[in-house]
């Protein structure tokens, strides 16, 4: 519990000044240095660990108690409580410089174990890592039946050819994995007997323990493995446990470049050919090489977890590890293949039977993904569609679990780590990308950052369309998955929904037909290829969409959109960057009500359609017919000024014969009429509580587009100029109430200017205003002749020696 | 493997202004090769860069079980002790887990699975590719362990110096960041092994 007396120990710990730091450190001597070891010296140490471990700059011990600690840890006779807190107190403080801690004359394994987890937290400076491997393997190579025990020393092993693999030698690699062999294998099949200190009841002669169980409490029927119990364990039992746990990792490190070892062209054969006859059966175990050896063995065990984790576990602890258990079977089946293809064939028919059972158990639905990785690994090698198992696993599985955050995350991260395997496959993923948003929409907050890996995946040129409007639709979603899940029947204790909301008029108007309808287009699972008008739906939900969930959601939504753009304008032609573009537009007045979600969506979809045309700049005439109306049913401006200042731009921009030919003056007239229109309605509308103030960006950008479309279509020049200048008075508006009104009114006025005295050279006017595609040229700003600052300065001295002789 | 393993406070959502996350214990098992930066590294700089990491763990955790907390409508006093009999029910703690890309914080890519229980927060980092399932299960086991051998329910007591029971738990159930499949009957075995080697 963290409460203020813990905050303010924390405090006193960083706090604590050199002088007393050196007076604790000589007391902590003191301490050690006595032959007895009491809760004084554990109680010093303890505060000890924690000033050092509360800060996170370097605190200065004296030398002679880090010297001391170090002894104390070494020291054979020291109680494990005062080493466990010398050997943390030693590595809080790592890397360090000056560390003379060595394991060579360390008896005790658990000692020894203490030591290495002190030395491999350096670093690798002087080569730690070595000397301590190289210890602990001599340790092991002992082999004497008293000696100490290889328990503690297995997962340092673990950790090491983790940390520096280069480190061990082929013949210590070799040793060690017959061993584990041993231990895999061979281990005791009978309980273990209880270590009964003496006393005056004990019986001299113990029962005679029996042989261990299974999980649900049958005799284990062939040899012993981390799924079976008993009550008490032999040493070699334990040693069975600790060797499973490193399998993976060790049968990574002694073939670490898989197939490609010397007699790869034997093994390439295998892989093509007939795989039934070449592997029927292990034979001649004794005579393999060790490596070898241990994949046999490591392939029994896999084999006889997965016939254990058939059975019904009595405990709920067993039947999680059961689950846990078949999940590294399938894993280290998958290393054992990869490694030795002739494995393929034993393998592909378990784990093909292991699948068909695992589908109808809702319980072990994540043990069918490591099932699923093994046949993308491997199913081209053995020639076996994966395709009826992908599709199972990416239309059924997220539909029911997307509620599970931990079965969210590793399907996402299934998805994304094989896309290179997918192969033939990637279309399944394509269609079923409904089903993977529904994982995205329930636990957005961990799944963004993949999902944006994973999206340029997702969309080509026949789901754009439909993904956009998934994306845009995302925290409808949501909603919906919400009232899905209060609709269905409650499958656990707790409900997965927000119990604090209640919307008792979404769930009775959930129930219209024409509702339904929408409702299972947005719960589909798979890509339809058709779009539905989800408005209607938008009101229904409306009640969710102040849930938190749905906010998380939305929060989300803009860092999804640039995903999507960035990689659909990688392939987008024409026709679907129109499509995009009209979607666009469409969609900016028509999205899902969540506080704070349509600014930045806004935001995103303005820049992102400035872009589309600035990649295809016919696309504004192109779409001439739909961008008036979109100008002109602009009436509730607040909304979407984001959009309209972007769209407004993009017709300045782009309306013109230089960039389409089939541009007109009708047009550039129609166009003009129509921006006119809402430059009158903004400027000249008083501001009031319902319809704040139009921000200048826009008026200004409307006034310049207003321009630009003049000094096109000159007729227009005196239409434009006569609304300028009544811009340049200060408008019959009511005193501005802060600065920022000043400012802003100053700017559209300063504008308005400018715009004016471009105006009255009509040829400049088009040269600025609508420059030819030359000027991304640098060659255009060097040549004398052309350069467009050499020219504006000549008319700006030019209008200043005329400014006398014209009026206004 | 696992690569590190952190306790630290969880603050309720309302309460993020008051306070700063803090880790209150954490343990980095083994080190992370330094790249190849022909600068000469400091251990001193390599230690600040640890904690750093650790504390960057924490606070990702801390706002991914705020967020979850939130969107399933909990608030903070299911973060407060309700009775110090009944046991805590884990499994219905929040719980979860996200990725770490390559550089942020670590060199390597690696996953972060956490568990909130009361208003402590417990994170196992792992490498890329682990089986979740069993280091969920761990770090379950790991909580109820320091839950009842820390007795951390009883108002009074902390973890802040108790970093020998911690070590000891850790010893066994989580030896150099070793991930054990340990079923019930290991597990009570250890367990009896780790009550005998405290002396009171």
């Amino acid at each position: 519990m963290f409460t203020a007396g813990a905050e303010s120990l924390l405090h006193q710990a960083r706090d604590i000044r050199d002088e007393e730091l050196k007076k604790f450190c000589s007391r902590v001597v003191n301490l050690l240095q006595k032959d007895e070891l009491g809760p004084d010296a554990v109680d010093a140490l303890q505060r000890l660990f924690l000033i050092v471990s509360a800060t996170k700059y370097k605190r200065k011990l004296e030398d002679t108690c880090v010297h001391l600690l170090q002894a104390t840890l070494c020291s054979p006779k020291c109680p494990e409580q005062l080493q466990l807190l010398c050997a943390s107190i030693l590595r809080e403080m790592s890397p360090r410089d000056n560390l003379s801690l060595s394991c060579d004359h360390i008896q005790s394994t658990r000692q020894l174990s203490l030591v290495a987890s002190v030395l491999l937290a350096q670093g690798d400076p002087k080569g730690e890592v070595r000397s301590v491997g190289q210890r602990v393997f001599r340790i092991l190579e002992s082999r004497q039946p008293e000696g100490p025990s290889p328990r503690h020393l297995l997962p340092v092993v673990s950790k090491i050819t983790h940390l520096a693999p280069h480190t061990l030698h082929e013949d210590q690699t070799n040793q060690l994995s017959k061993r584990l062999v041993d231990w895999l294998r061979y281990a005791s099949v009978q309980q273990g007997v209880a270590h009964t200190s003496g006393g005056f009841f004990s019986t001299p002669r113990a029962r005679q323990p029996g042989p261990v169980t299974e999980v649900d409490g049958a005799v284990a029927t062939d040899f012993f493995t981390v799924l079976s119990t008993g009550q008490h364990f032999t040493e070699d039992q334990w040693l069975n446990v600790q060797a499973f746990s490193m399998l993976r990792a060790w049968l990574l490190h002694s073939d670490p470049e898989g197939p490609s070892t010397p007699d790869a062209d034997d093994r390439s054969e295998l892989e093509g050919s007939t795989l039934s006859v070449l592997s029927a059966g292990s034979t001649a175990g004794h005579l393999l090489p060790p490596r070898e050896r241990l994949r046999e063995k490591a392939f029994e065990y896999c084999q006889r977890l997965v016939e254990q984790s058939t059975r019904r576990a009595l405990r709920k602890g067993d039947s999680d590890l059961q689950k846990a258990c078949l999940v590294e079977a399938v894993l280290v089946l998958d290393v054992i293949c990869r490694q030795d293809p002739s494995f393929l064939y034993r393998t592909l028919s378990c784990l093909k039977a292991l699948h068909a059972r695992l589908c109808g158990d809702p319980a072990r639905v994540r043990t069918l993904l490591p099932i699923a990785q093994f046949f993308l690994n491997h199913g081209e090698t053995a020639a076996v569609d994966s395709e009826a198992i992908l599709r199972h696993l990416l239309t059924r599985t997220p539909s029911e679990f997307f509620h599970s955050p931990m079965l969210a995350f590793e399907l996402t991260c299934f998805c994304r780590d094989n896309l290179p395997l997918f192969g033939r496959n990637l279309d399944i993923l394509k269609r079923s990308f409904p089903n993977l948003f529904k994982l995205l929409a329930w636990n957005s907050p961990p799944l963004t950052a993949e999902f944006v890996a994973l999206l340029p995946s997702l969309v080509d040129a026949d789901t754009a369309v439909e993904v956009l409007h998934a994306l845009l639709d995302l925290p409808c979603l949501t909603a919906a998955l919400d009232l899905q899940l209060r609709l269905s029947p409650a499958t656990s204790e707790r409900p997965l929904w927000d119990p604090s909301l209640k919307i008792p008029s979404c769930l009775e108007a959930s129930r219209d037909p024409q509702f339904q309808g929408l409702l299972q287009y947005l719960l589909r699972a798979t890509a339809s290829g058709t779009t539905e008008r989800s408005g209607p739906l938008h009101r229904l939900l409306q009640p969710l969409a102040s849930c938190a969930r749905v906010v998380q959601c939305a929060q989300a939504v803009p860092t999804l959109l640039e995903a999507f753009f960035s990689a659909v304008t990688q392939f987008a032609d024409g026709a679907l960057t129109k499509q995009l573009a009209l979607l666009l537009l469409e969609r900016s007045d028509s999205l899902f009500q969540v506080p704070q979600y349509e600014a930045p969506v806004h935001r995103v979809l303005s820049s992102r359609f400035l872009a589309l045309c600035a990649l295809h700049p016919s696309l504004v005439v192109e779409l001439a017919k739909e961008l008036l109306e979109f100008v002109g049913s602009v009436s509730g401006i607040q909304g979407r000024g984001a959009m309209l200042a972007s769209v407004v731009w993009a017709i300045g921009e782009y309306l013109s014969v230089s960039w389409d030919r089939r541009c007109t003056v009708e047009q550039i007239n129609r166009f003009f009429e129509a921006l006119e229109a809402v430059l009158f309605e903004v400027t000249q509308s008083r501001p009031s509580a319902a319809l704040p103030r139009c921000p200048p960006q826009v008026v200004t950008v409307l006034m310049t587009t207003l321009t630009k479309l003049a000094s096109r279509s000159q007729d227009l020049i005196p239409r434009v100029s006569l609304f300028l200048s009544k811009m340049r008075t200060p408008a019959q508006s009511p005193a501005p109430s802060s600065t920022s009104c000043e400012e802003d009114a100053g700017a559209v006025r300063t504008r308005a200017a400018e715009l004016l005295t471009l105006l009255k050279m009509p040829s400049v006017a088009q040269f600025v205003l609508t420059p030819s595609t030359e000027v991304s040229e640098p060659r255009y700003h060097r040549d004398a002749n052309t350069a467009l600052p050499l020219a504006l300065r000549t008319v700006s001295r030019l209008v200043e020696k005329e400014t006398g002789l014209l009026p206004g | 493997m696992v690569h590190a393993f952190l306790i630290h406070n969880l603050r309720a959502p309302q309460a993020q202004d008051t306070g700063l996350c803090r880790v209150l214990y954490s343990c980095v098992f083994g080190a992370e090769n330094s790249p190849d930066d022909p600068r000469p590294h400091g251990a001193e700089r390599d230690r600040l860069l640890r904690k750093e990491q650790i504390l960057a763990v924490a606070r990702q955790v801390e706002s991914m079980c705020q967020l979850q907390q939130q969107a399933s409508g909990r608030t903070s006093v299911d973060l407060q002790l309700q009775s110090s009999d009944e046991p805590v029910p884990l499994h219905e703690a929040p719980h979860g887990a996200f990725r770490l890309a390559a550089g942020d914080p670590f060199q390597e890519p690696r996953t972060v699975v956490w568990l909130g229980v009361l208003s402590l927060g417990f994170a196992l980092v792992l490498d890329a590719h682990e089986n979740l399932l069993l280091a969920e299960s761990t770090l379950r086991l790991l909580a109820r362990l320091l839950l009842d051998h820390l007795r951390l329910l009883t108002p009074s007591t902390n973890l802040l110096l108790r970093a020998d029971r911690i070590e000891g738990i850790l010893a066994r159930f989580l030896p150099h960041g070793q991930l054990l499949f340990l079923n019930d009957q290991f597990v009570q075995g250890l367990e009896k092994e780790l009550s005998a080697s405290w002396p009171r």
